[in-house]
């Protein structure tokens, strides 16, 4: 679990940012405008060389949230052990991040799921198509608009027969 | 005479591809699950590998919003179903940590062992694996039979023997019993004659050895830096193991090594699962034979677990737990937070992130796959590679499409 001082630097370098505590794990939550830089600082001079996981989550019906998207990134220092859990919000329409691939390879196959089932655009990314779903889908189903049974996607699917493949 | 453009007669050179396109899966003997490889290939070498996954895509996260956090344990069975005990206590685990919940010694201690023993079966299933790939059929079947008796274990610890659904928010579904304990002591006994049949009958086969060694060389910064984990990062170096790093449960309290090997290549990754697995069993057999009495749920004043029925029907505070919990507008009190929290799985870290909303059920529950994160680095594997080591590297990784695309 991540000391003190590693909130408090990126604290410095980014005054807007704002972190607590829950269960012994230090988050962060970082302005969208800062996400490059902040995610550079913690690669480089803060030393965290694993990025455990991208994911996302839709506020749409939490109880007092304010944005809509919360972008998490899961990092974790090898060296020290330290996790960090860095956070961006995000709003419709300004749903395009820079990609995390430059700094963690990663982050490629992480961020194509993000959109997949987000929408969230990673600004920079070499590859960025569906890639659970198939091309032809065109909803982004773990919003929280989509409903559970979907909405019949399925039967505008072509058939396509053995012979005609 | 080698296949390259300038071989071909001039009036096909122009635009012509002369690599090939090879279609791998998604119904493959080889890759044993759904899942799918475009391959480019010079002759016989891959010049790239695209994976098209998504084929057993099936929503569990969506899935994750809609059930309570004990229903949910029946769909974290069907992720990774070569170690589901490993996915539900990875499960109860992330939740366990959102509310607040401290876990009695003897659960602990339960947890451990059937994680243990998950590790087992879900090792001996990717060894195993790359063995039959790879032509060795009897490693296959020895490693099969084992399985078996550990399916026998799981049955008569908690009646499944494949979706065991067997951990509980603050428990376990049942005790174990003696006749388990027994079970176990017993597969403690045999099995190492086993894992020193298959160690001889691989580790030094020539067919095997030069099969995986030196194919599909991951180095260890490209092992981080790709966001590996588990067996496949400790096969190239990487020293990270969450068991030591950020001791869950009770492992503090045993002794065992941390496995590791500095090639990087398939056989490494071959060669730490067979390490690991003779680790394992030392926890194990360390834990049954320390299993600390008393109960394995937490007490029914917490209001998280199910009570079980005798108390359910003869004390006051069963009976109101139980009305409690299992009233559609009552139920535990779960923080509106987001949580983080994994487990060391046979496959890597496996983790999940909870967020909660107040309801007994989750408001996001991201499951961090390791077969999705290991098959990324796949194309990056295989590159140069010839045909046939497209299996000994995919066999290595243990690649499980219901986890991969969930």
């Amino acid at each position: 679990m991540a000391d003190a001082s590693v909130t408090d630097r990126i604290k410095q370098r980014f005054p807007e940012a704002r972190a607590d505590e829950f269960r012994g794990q230090s988050r962060i939550v970082v302005p969208a405008a800062n996400l490059e830089e902040a995610l550079t600082l913690a690669h480089g001079e803060l030393g965290f060389d694993l990025l455990v996981d991208i994911t996302c989550v839709d506020y749409l019906h939490f109880r007092e949230a304010r944005n809509r998207y919360g972008l998490v990134y899961l990092l974790v220092n090898t060296t020290t052990n330290d996790r960090l859990t860095l956070r961006v919000m995000l709003d419709e329409p300004q749903l395009t991040v820079p990609s995390a691939v430059p700094l963690w390879e990663g982050a490629n196959w992480m961020e194509r799921e993000v959109w997949d089932m987000f929408g969230i655009r990673f600004d920079g990314h070499p590859d960025l198509r569906r890639i659970l779903l198939p091309e032809e889908f065109e909803s982004h189903p773990l919003r929280k608009d989509y409903p559970l049974q979907g909405r019949g996607e399925r039967h505008n699917f072509p058939v396509i027969a053995r012979g005609e493949a | 005479m080698p296949l390259t453009e300038a071989a071909l007669p001039a009036d096909q050179q122009q635009g012509q591809d002369y690599l090939w396109t090879l279609n791998f899966g998604p119904q493959h003997p080889a890759t044993h699950t759904t899942l799918r490889l475009v391959l480019k290939l010079d002759g016989e070498r891959v010049v790239e590998a695209v994976p098209d996954v998504g084929y057993l895509h099936s929503g569990f996260e969506k899935i994750g919003e809609h059930l309570d956090f004990n229903q949910y344990v029946t769909v974290t069975d069907r992720m990774n179903y070569i170690s589901p005990m490993a996915n539900n206590v990875a499960w109860h685990h992330a939740v366990e940590k959102l509310i607040g919940i401290e876990l009695t010694p003897r659960c602990q201690y339960i947890r451990v062992i059937i994680s243990e023993l998950a590790r087992i079966s879900d090792h001996l299933l990717s060894t195993g694996a790359i063995g039959l790939d790879v032509g060795a059929f009897t490693f296959f079947l020895y490693a099969f039979y084992q399985r078996e008796k550990l399916y026998d274990i799981f049955e008569t610890l908690c009646g499944a023997r494949f979706t065991n659904s067997y951990t509980r928010v603050g428990g376990l579904m049942y005790d174990m019993t003696p006749l388990v304990i027994e079970k176990i002591r017993t597969f403690l006994k045999e099995f190492p004659k086993t894992l020193d049949d298959m160690e001889r009958l691989l580790n030094r086969n020539r067919i095997f050895v030069d099969r995986t060694k030196n194919v599909g060389l991951l180095s260890k910064t490209e092992a981080t830096n790709r966001s590996c984990t588990g067996p496949v990062a400790r096969a190239s170096g990487v020293t990270r193991d969450l068991r030591k790093d950020e001791p869950y449960l009770c492992y503090e309290d045993f002794d065992f090594q941390v496995c590791c090997a500095r090639a990087g290549d398939s056989f490494a990754r071959y060669y730490v699962r067979m390490a690991e697995m003779r680790e394992s069993l030392k926890i194990v057999q360390q834990a049954t034979e320390n299993l600390p009495s008393g109960p394995v749920d937490i007490g029914v004043d917490q209001r998280a677990t199910l009570p079980d029925k005798g108390q359910v029907y003869n004390t006051i505070e069963g009976t109101i737990t139980h009305f409690e919990l299992v009233m559609a507008n009552r139920g535990l009190e779960v923080p509106s937070e987001e949580i983080y929290a994994a487990i060391e799985a046979p496959n890597g870290e496996l983790g999940f992130y909870v967020a909660g909303d107040g309801s007994n059920v989750a408001y996001r529950a991201r499951c961090r796959p390791p077969s999705f994160i290991h098959f990324a680095a796949f194309p990056y594997l295989i590159k140069g590679h010839t045909l046939s080591d497209v299996v000994a590297v995919l066999g290595s990784l243990n690649i499980i499409a219901a986890e991969l695309d969930r």
